[in-house]
């Protein structure tokens, strides 16, 4: 291949290695915030699933309703719908502290039924998908060569990377919230004891990280496809809980294995493109494996939560 | 108003009406989306609980359904029993099912007696490999087995669609589905012109046998102890390690099983779609039948009268079928909740 | 109703707290006075905390009246009691182990979003200066021995602005040394304006550092004396509600022959940091051995190589002629090794029966043509349940046993087997009176009987009690062998690591 080509080639892949990451990203921090306050919520695929149909079901009807911001008020709706389904992982786990495991694929599982009931009251059974304009695309780079394309992303990308990564850093290190979220994960009955309310500290870690999962899900529909289809999320959200353990529950960290896993993502969708006699299913499957690998290593050391899926009772 | 849960053992009659009141509430909450859709939710509920065991063709098909839903039930209430949070029924279930297909397509002008047991003992094997490496983790490197498991479903199913997509497509028709397994590895029928097949008498069959050794032997009561306290468990001398790496692997053997019982049973070749859910499904029969053999076993009727209760009421009232998976979701959650009614009661404090 | 100057710190009337059918504290009056260090002693199970607890909000109280300088409050949570200037440091440090010093004392006290760390890492040092507490606010938490923790606690209290500080047996976990600096500390703040609740069950040290004291039995208060006009002995009598005597010790059963022999033991504890450090003893048959030592210096882990759940780094274990270095708890009791653990809930599985608990050891037993023998097992339980006079019922979910009842079970399922080695851990760690001695008197039948003890207790006088020999262990290594008559300061300094000379 001549340098034309492989320029072509490694813009393409870095331009979509940001892309694939951002949902990631979004979804992610948000299961660090959760998991940091010593929950495990595995209703992570459920909410990015709920977060996807419901951003996409308010936004095609406000758009048939002429309303101009139809794409910000469906993304409103996707926060909406995270937070309940995170109130409803903290009724299951924070007040009445029942198994997270458990509690939190029953989320999913009706995060994802929820959301196909939904389409079909919606949209009914109609031949047609239906899609909405999404939102498009820009470059702070404007029309450079190279960088102008790779940075050619998504207003939500980079939300994603210039604001949410250093605020959610922030707030969990250097503000008061961050530090009863650390406490409340780490020694619950201290943080009580220091006069911390364990209970709605944990509510308000879930909340936000559901609202986070829900834009992480929303972003698929209203930005990278414009359309909902049942395999929208395809197990994104498992990515997700794998790399937060991966990132030792730090959101930075967790940006970097997000970008790692669009990297090896982006790449196989390219050396697909170029006709690589490869099976692709093999690609897709290298991130979850890759993931499994790094648990062996690093998951026997892993820095755990100290309270990471005990629930809290006052004796 | 604060409320607060106490520990307070509930008196036993009430525990096994614990999935009774879940039931009703969760259809009393499921009732507003039936609403929301413009229909009567008693015409609903009738159509859901009722209808599908008004025939005798829709009731063996209710147990049509729940044929795979009692060994996925039975595979996750074997290893959650012992502690181990096997979220890996989906995968291990595909990977039965792929090996039942590669086993069935090569069984031609085999007698059906040799046919099909190799194919259970097959599906069973690949389950129990599939569940090897999470396993072998928890046990050797301490790494929560509920994200590994979780992930292998994802992996089993590209490994599915791989080979759908390559080495099985149907030369034919060009689906992404592979050519039928040989007649004679296909199971038999156990009614004429109805679904209902061997798979079911299987089903039952490892109903009863995970029912034995889990209230009947020494190896379930040493499983129980370590499923509800690993510590305890190892002071008393019991080899913890080994307990649970046997019943990960046997979980994961019956969810192979679960597989087979799909690809002979029902659709006669491999297709993406082939477990439709029910490795997690699964989870929700384990949980609705309290992780007790005969609970598991009318949950996973119910759950199949829900599925096809899906159907009909679709048909009849126009409420989409998916409304089954939001019950069965919510049922999942409801459940959980009112077990606490075992150990807890909730007070109101001032 | 007088708000004057000299209302008390703390006035509490008639606190009455039910746990279930147990009632914690019966219709209880306790009172503070400023720049006072008040005792509150008792047995365990008197009440002691669940008081304190009450007061700094962490349980509700059924009934009765708190008054803070003489204003009646409620207390809800701990986050009132610190506004009202309470302050507690209890048995469990409340400290987040990955978390900065600093981070840990201004938990839960901030103001605005903004942690401002670096103003706040002044504000700490200044105030544990001010204080003289010596730690560094930059450290983590996890990196702390235990008395720095205990120091991190108490800075964290008194940089809430307490004048009210609760101490919930503050000495358990200390050396003699650290205990003393503890003392003068408290001394010193006490001059500055401080009251200080002092729980203990110590009577030297509530003895040594307090100027009244209270003391509790079975929930009630049975009396309230000031230091100085009361002595050990009345202080004892009231708390145990008659004249302390012993069990009787029958004559010297000690045989020749070593049933239990370590030689040159090494293990490491949970961090991967040596705990045990060539650890060589041994128990003779109709002896028991006692270990010595303050919280944490091994003793747990010496405790769980003998009963089979801690591998050994180095060294050889010998119980009964069998070799079990590094074998499992089966192997271990196949030895003839009965094992009463210092953790009774990490011994039995809490959510099964008596019955289940007492055949989990040996299962096998129980099993009839492949089948688990269910009569058998319900058999076995019910002739233990008789003869270790349990209260409890073989169908019983185990959980549900007091204490008493439960160490009573685990007693049973060891000693039934007549075992030629006993490893005991703590034996009557928060038990009654009545199942302390009897007990004990087990312990001292297992002895007559021929068995080899080895007693692992941080209850001194347990150990002085029960005893032949008393080994001393400090930062995992065999101080000395001592007899029971040894001079109690000797004892002290051995276990503060002194050498014997």
């Amino acid at each position: 291949m001549d340098q034309a080509v492989w320029l072509t080639f490694l813009v393409g892949v870095l331009a979509a290695t940001l892309r694939v990451a951002t949902p990631l990203v979004w979804a992610s921090i948000g299961e660090v915030y959760t998991e940091r306050a010593g929950i495990l919520n595995l209703g992570i695929e459920g909410t990015m699933f709920l977060g996807a149909f419901v951003g996409f079901a308010v936004a095609a009807r406000a758009s048939d309703a002429g309303f101009g911001g139809y794409l910000w008020l469906g993304l409103l709706a996707a926060m909406a719908a995270g937070v309940l389904m995170a109130l409803l992982m903290g009724l299951l786990s924070v007040t009445l502290g029942v198994n997270q495991h458990v509690s939190g694929l029953g989320v999913t599982l009706l995060g994802i039924a929820l959301s196909l009931f939904g389409f079909r009251l919606v949209f009914g059974e109609s031949s047609v998908l239906p899609s909405v304009e999404p939102f498009g695309q820009f470059s702070i780079f404007g029309d450079l060569p190279i960088v102008g394309q790779v940075f050619k992303q998504y207003l939500l990308t980079y939300i994603a990377f210039l604001i949410l990564v250093p605020v959610a850093w922030w707030v969990l290190y250097r503000s008061s919230f961050g530090l009863n979220v650390r406490a409340v994960g780490e020694n619950p009955e201290a943080a009580d004891a220091a006069g911390v309310d364990v209970y709605r500290t944990r509510y308000a870690a879930l909340a936000i990280g559901g609202a986070l999962m829900a834009v992480g899900g929303a972003f698929l529909s209203l930005a990278q496809l414009g359309a909902f289809s049942p395999g929208i999320i395809a197990g994104r959200g498992w990515v997700c809980i794998a790399l937060v353990i991966f990132a030792r529950w730090d959101p930075v960290r967790a940006t970097l294995g997000a970008l790692l896993f669009g990297a090896v993502f982006a790449l196989q969708l390219r050396l697909q493109t170029l006709g690589f006699d490869l099976p692709f299913e093999a690609f897709l499957a290298l991130p979850y494996l890759v993931t499994i690998l790094a648990l062996a290593i690093a998951g026997r050391n892993a820095p755990y939560p100290g309270a990471y899926l005990k629930p809290y009772r006052r004796e | 108003m604060r409320f607060r849960i106490e520990r307070n053992p509930s008196p036993v009659w009430l525990r096994p009406l614990i999935p009774l009141l879940a039931i009703v509430f969760t259809m009393v909450l499921t009732s507003t989306l039936v609403l929301l859709v413009g229909a009567n939710p008693f015409a609903a509920y009738y159509y859901f609980l009722v209808e599908p065991l008004s025939s005798r063709v829709s009731a063996i098909e209710v147990l049509v359904k729940s044929t795979p839903l009692l060994l996925t039930g039975a595979a996750v209430t074997f290893a959650f029993v012992g502690g181990y949070w096997n979220i890996g029924a989906e995968g291990q279930l595909l990977m039965g099912a792929t090996a039942a297909t590669a086993i069935g397509l090569q069984m031609e002008g085999v007698p059906p007696w040799l046919a099909i047991p190799l194919m259970l003992a097959g599906g069973f094997a690949a389950g129990m490999l599939w569940a090897l490496a999470p396993a072998l983790m928890r046990v050797k490197l301490a790494i929560d087995e509920v994200v590994t498991t979780l992930l292998l479903n994802s992996v089993a199913f590209l490994i599915v669609s791989a080979l759908l997509n390559g080495p099985w497509r149907d030369p034919v028709s060009q689906w992404p589905q592979s050519p039928e397994i040989a007649a004679s590895a296909i199971f038999p029928k156990l009614i004429p012109r109805t679904r209902l097949h061997l798979g079911f008498i299987i089903a039952v069959v490892v109903i009863i046998l995970i029912w034995f050794v889990l209230t009947r032997t020494a190896f379930g009561l040493r499983m129980r102890a370590v499923g509800l306290g690993s510590d305890a468990a190892r002071f008393a001398g019991i080899h913890v390690d080994r307990t649970l790496l046997t019943a990960a692997l046997v979980s994961g053997g019956i969810a192979g099983l679960a597989g087979v019982n799909e690809v002979a049973g029902i659709h006669y070749h491999l297709i993406d779609a082939i477990s439709g859910g029910n490795g997690y499904t699964g989870i929700i029969v384990a949980t609705l039948g309290t992780l007790n053999a005969w609970g598991v076993a009318l949950a996973a009727v119910f759950i199949g009268l829900i599925d096809t209760g899906a159907q009909s009421v679709s048909r009849a009232l126009g409420v989409p079928s998916y409304l089954g998976g939001v019950i069965q979701a919510a049922l999942l959650l409801v459940t959980l909740a009112f077990l606490l009614l075992q150990h807890y009661r909730i007070r109101r404090v001032r | 109703m007088s708000f004057s100057i000299a209302s008390p710190a703390v006035e509490m009337r008639h606190i009455t707290k039910r746990f279930g059918p147990v009632i914690a504290n019966d219709s209880v009056d306790f009172t503070l006075e400023r720049q006072e260090i008040h005792a509150l002693l008792g047995e365990n199970g008197a009440g002691k905390t669940t008081l304190m607890r009450i007061l700094y909000g962490l349980y509700h109280a059924d009934d009765g009246e708190i008054r803070i300088k003489g204003e009646p409050v409620t207390i809800h949570s701990p986050k009132d009691a610190i506004a009202r200037g309470i302050g507690m440091v209890t048995q469990h440090f409340a400290l987040a182990a990955p978390l900065s010093v600093t981070e840990n004392v201004i938990l839960g006290y901030t103001e605005g979003f903004r942690l401002g760390l670096p103003d706040a890492r002044l504000r700490v040092a200044e105030a544990a200066q001010r204080f003289g507490i010596l730690v560094d606010p930059e450290a983590l938490v996890k990196d702390l021995s235990v008395g720095q923790r205990q120091r991190v606690e108490i800075l964290k209290a008194l940089y809430r602005n307490a004048d009210v500080l609760i101490l919930d047996e503050p000495t358990a976990v200390l050396t003699p040394q650290e205990v003393e600096q503890l003392f003068e500390g408290l001394r010193r703040l006490q001059a500055q304006g401080l009251s200080v609740v002092f729980i203990s069950h110590k009577l030297h040290e509530v003895m040594d550092i307090t100027d009244r004291v209270t003391v509790l039995r079975g929930g009630r208060v049975v009396g309230v004396v000031p230091t100085a006009h009361t002595t050990q002995s009345e202080l004892a009598r009231m708390m145990v509600g008659r004249p302390t005597y012993g069990v009787s010790k029958p004559d010297a059963a000690r045989r020749e022959d070593v049933l239990l022999r370590l030689e040159n033991v090494c293990a490491e504890d949970n961090q991967g940091l040596p705990a045990l450090k060539n650890v060589s003893l041994n128990v003779h048959a109709g002896e028991i051995l006692g270990l010595a030592g303050v919280s944490g210096n091994g003793q747990r882990e010496l405790a769980q190589v003998l009963e089979g759940v801690r591998s050994c780094t180095g060294g050889r274990v010998i119980a009964n002629g069998h070799d079990i270095t590094n074998a499992g708890p089966d192997k271990v009791m196949a030895a003839g090794v009965g094992r009463i653990p210092e953790d009774r809930h990490e011994s039995v599985v809490a959510e099964m029966t008596v019955a289940q608990n007492m055949a989990l050891e040996h299962l096998d037993e129980f099993v009839r043509n492949g089948m688990l023998d269910k009569r058998r097992i319900r058999e076995h339980a019910e002739a233990l349940i008789e003869a270790y006079q349990i209260k409890a019922r073989p169908d019983d979910i185990i959980r549900t046993l007091s204490g008493g009842n439960m160490q009573k079970v685990i007693l049973a399922r060891v000693l039934e087997r007549n075992p030629a080695v006993l490893v005991v851990a703590q034996p009557t760690r928060g038990l009654d009176v009545g199942a302390t001695e009897y007990v004990r008197q087990k312990l001292l039948e297992q002895r007559q009987r021929g068995a080899a003890i080895l007693l692992i207790s941080e209850d001194l006088d347990e150990i002085l009690e029960l005893s032949d020999r008393i080994a001393v262990i400090y930062e995992g290594e065999i101080m000395g062998v001592v007899s029971p008559d040894v001079d109690i300061e000797h004892l002290g300094l051995l276990m503060s690591g002194v050498h014997q000379t």
